[in-house]
């Protein structure tokens, strides 16, 4: 099939999802007790029943339900996504202000684990019954068994305040360190290090696992025994002839997984106060901040609805067959 | 005595007296540094005068002055008024203002920004009781602000202080476009004040930035060029940024983060400040249904409570008792009250004399309890070792959780409770935070931290509205002491202890904000050590 029909079918999908997703939360929050009134009122210390109306009747929360929710979606689709009841400001502002911190946390984890892991799944199918198999085998089931959270506060007691190489504030950079560009992408560099490292153990051991599967596959076949009796070094059977064809599941996974990468993000940056769409997103909950709720779950969709169509272009670049193969 | 100690005696005591006097030179802080402040807490935005709260008050105490600041002793100062004084029937305050006061845009400060700052405060500010009494601010030149009152009203001095009346400018913040009121004018986020502060940036959820005020009114002050709060989630991420040196200031300390900062070699941990504050951790019992309407009930509860269990084991030791409605530091706090030590025996007949008598498995009623889910060692903890502690009195006690805020406010609000552990400020003067959960006009459905216990006693009512207005403060004193016997007798709520407000700050910090509003008291005069 042609790429662009391929785009195509994907951008109509990809809108009737949207709007799914926007329902179906709309609905979940709005059955959520409570309101943005009550939690103003509440960090306010008190409240008169003027004010809780006046807030109220401010933001449309005192329409019913199918109101709010027509001319909200009705809203979405002149892409106006509102305004954040908390924050006092366009939701769309507060998103693009985060969403970078949070593409960069989660792309450079996505690629750690990919390469990482695939080159110590590799490794490890070399010698399926080596110390590296072994020590990728403790480490996937390691990756798989602790909570993220867990990985978080470990890592920040071990290496900010037992051996404190990394900064304890957390953060994206030290506002009180010096301003210039180049240090400020060094002190980035040194405040993403174990966020990153954190969000992609879970991934790290999966895709070293499945890189060790598929390798081990691959490495039994047919051509391989064929591109050894011609007599090819081993790092040249191994790295360019066995790795091209093991390394598309984990490309598979890549993509499906972006979207489990994104929600690991929350308590990842929750722990190091990654200014990202985790923390928004946890902080518009806790505040029945729907239209930023909203907001994030719509730019979250597009991203992993994006990081699925690519994975879909980089499939078809690595594996001739489906190219052709596909009709 | 030899000669040789008398000599040894003699130097010894000059060296305590030269020390004393490098300490006193010491207590002068450099010129210029960082202060780094953590909080957890996120501000919508930084004007005290339409939003309560301390997140918007650390802040916005730095960036708007007002016209009294109190010191440790409780006593107002001159801030941005020179000179007060009240009419003789005390009815009206006359504030001269300081001279050649300007705000952080160069406008001088008038007595109209004055009466502008109370009329905002008065119409959006949720404690109604502050500026209640205010009638009118009169403005005989731009230097005299005249305010005049229905009744007299002791808590106005207090309610001139900290976060409670910003002076804001009326030239900024009264031009409101269509769609616009006080509460979310712009300007709100990127505030211009008179404090020792200028607002620099505020990125959301992560920071905010202030720097010096070089125009400040009181002359050679702040010390510092640059304060900077960082906002931190965590709470274990907090305790570790301040042992690394990462911040020099936090404030409202875990109790069971409280032990182990003391073991650490650059901070101090100090349990005075915030003496204004006071937030009590209490039982509420909903005294609209049965059988928590009948007095009897609520008491055989609390004498079922070892509160002392609860702060020696519970809170680490690191928390103090509260006996009524009034924080013990506060200078209207009696202790002429019933406390309700443990007595399992008296709980168990006050039962009996309810008519709750206990079924075949010992069981006399089923109730449940909610907590507000933050300050878990406070709140849900202390649930959760209640349960098994009223079952020694027959009570079969369900702890009802909440995932969050919204959820539990909707219970308690909605008055869909029995019991509920809660947490409220008392906020420097009884009229201003502890009135408003007792007074039978406060009982208003969906409104949290109203009187959601739906108290009604006309004598308590009484006792309040004399004591709201008594000028005379042995007087006033008196009055509150039989209110605080009262409602310890009537105990719509029984108090447990006083969250330790507890400070922990950097050595090198010279000055540390430990008055009686802590850090929501301008920091001009915090610095570093030489």
């Amino acid at each position: 099939m042609h790429i662009a029909s391929v785009l195509i079918r994907r951008l109509l999908n990809a809108v009737g999802l949207l709007a799914a997703v926007l329902v179906l939360c709309f609905t979940l929050i709005h059955l959520a007790p409570g309101d943005p009134a009550e939690v103003i009122a509440g960090e306010m210390g008190g409240a008169t029943q003027e004010m809780m109306a006046e807030i109220r009747a401010q933001y449309g929360l005192d329409q019913p339900f199918h109101v709010q929710l027509f001319s909200y979606l009705g809203n979405v689709a002149q892409g106006d996504l509102g305004f954040s009841f908390y924050f006092d400001r366009p939701v769309t502002e507060l998103i693009i202000d985060r969403l970078g911190a949070t593409l960069l946390l989660v792309v450079s984890a996505l690629l750690l684990a990919i390469f990482l892991g695939t080159f110590l799944g590799v490794v490890a199918a070399r010698n399926p019954n080596g110390l590296i198999s072994h020590f990728v085998t403790v480490l996937a089931l390691f990756g798989y068994a602790a909570p993220v959270f867990w990985t978080a506060i470990i890592l920040l007691i071990l290496f900010a305040s037992v051996i404190p190489i990394f900064p304890a504030s957390g953060g994206m950079y030290d506002i009180t360190g010096p301003d210039d560009p180049l240090s400020r992408i060094l002190d980035i560099a040194h405040h993403m290090v174990l966020p990153v490292i954190t969000l992609s153990t879970i991934y790290l051991a999966f895709y070293s696992r499945l890189a060790r599967a598929s390798m081990l596959d691959v490495l039994g076949s047919d051509y391989i025994r064929t591109a050894r009796a011609k007599g090819l070094a081993e790092v040249v059977v191994v790295y360019k002839h066995a790795l091209r064809n093991a390394v598309l599941p984990v490309v598979t996974f890549a993509g499906l997984q972006f979207a489990q990468l994104m929600s690991g993000a929350v308590l990842v940056e929750a722990v190091y106060s990654w200014p990202g769409l985790g923390t928004l997103a946890f902080e518009s909950l806790l505040r029945r901040d729907t239209p930023t709720l909203l907001g994030i779950l719509f730019f979250s969709s597009m991203v992993v609805i994006v990081a699925n169509l690519l994975t879909d272009i980089a499939y078809r670049l690595i594996d001739p067959r489906i190219r052709s193969g596909a009709k | 005595m030899t000669s040789f100690s008398k000599i040894a005696r003699a130097t010894a005591a000059a060296a305590l007296v030269l020390g004393m006097a490098w300490q006193a030179q010491a207590a002068e802080p450099k010129k210029g540094g960082t202060l780094t402040l953590l909080t957890s807490q996120v501000p919508r935005h930084f004007n005290p005068a339409v939003q309560s709260g301390t997140a918007t008050g650390r802040p916005g105490t730095q960036i708007f002055a007002t016209l009294l600041r109190f010191d440790e002793g409780w006593e107002p100062q001159p801030y941005l008024a020179e000179s007060w004084s009240w009419s003789d029937d005390n009815l009206s305050m006359t504030v001269k203002l300081r001279a050649g006061a300007r705000f952080h845009d160069g406008h001088p400060i008038t007595s109209k920004d004055v009466r502008f700052s109370i009329e905002t405060v008065k119409a959006n500010h949720p404690f109604k009781t502050m500026f209640g009494a205010v009638e009118s601010v009169e403005t005989p030149d731009d230097l005299t602000a005249v305010i005049k009152l229905s009744q007299p009203h002791p808590a106005l001095e207090l309610a001139m202080s900290s976060a409670l009346l910003p002076i804001i400018p009326e030239h900024i913040y009264a031009k409101l476009e269509e769609g616009q009121s006080a509460k979310n004018h712009p300007m709100n986020a990127t505030p211009v004040g008179s404090g020792p502060f200028k607002f620099v940036e505020y990125k959301q959820g992560e920071y905010i930035v202030l720097e010096r005020n070089d125009d400040y009114f009181l002359p050679g002050l702040p010390y510092l060029d640059r304060i900077v709060y960082k906002i931190v989630r965590d709470s274990s991420q907090r305790v570790i940024t301040m042992e690394q040196g990462e911040a020099d200031f936090y404030t409202e300390v875990e109790s069971i983060n409280i032990r182990r900062l003391e073991k650490a070699d650059n901070l101090i941990v100090s349990d005075h400040g915030g003496e204004a504050i006071g937030p009590i951790t209490w039982l509420a019992f909903n005294t609209k249904r049965a059988p928590f309407d009948n007095p009897k009930v609520r008491q055989a509860i609390a004498y079922a409570v070892d509160r002392n269990f609860i702060i020696k084991a519970l809170q680490r030791g690191v928390s103090k008792a509260a006996t009524g409605p009034i924080a013990p530091s506060s200078p209207f706090y009696s202790a002429d009250v019933e406390t309700y030590d443990i007595d399992l025996d008296k709980a168990n007949a006050l039962l009996d004399e309810a008519g709750l008598k206990p079924n075949g498995d010992g069981i006399r009623l089923a109730a449940s309890i909610d907590y507000l889910p933050a300050l878990p060692e406070q709140q849900k903890n202390i649930a959760e070792y209640l349960k098994p502690q009223l079952k020694k009195i027959g009570i079969d006690l369900t702890v009802r959780n909440a995932p969050d805020f919204p959820t539990w406010a909707k219970r308690v609000s909605g008055h869909d409770f029995d019991m509920t552990m809660d947490l409220v400020f008392n906020w420097g003067d009884p009229v201003i935070g502890v009135h408003r959960t007792y007074i039978c006009d406060n009982i208003i459905k969906g409104v949290i931290w109203s009187n959601t216990q739906q108290y009604c006693n006309p004598k308590v009512d009484a006792a309040l509205e004399m004591a709201g207005k008594e000028p005379d403060l042995a007087k006033r004193k008196a009055l509150y002491a039989e209110f605080q016997k009262t409602v310890a007798q009537d105990l719509p709520i029984y108090w447990l202890d006083v969250v330790p407000y507890t400070h922990v700050h950097s050595k090198k910090l010279v000055n540390p904000p430990l008055g009686i509003w802590a850090d929501m008291h301008p920091l001009d005069k915090v610095g570093f050590a030489e």
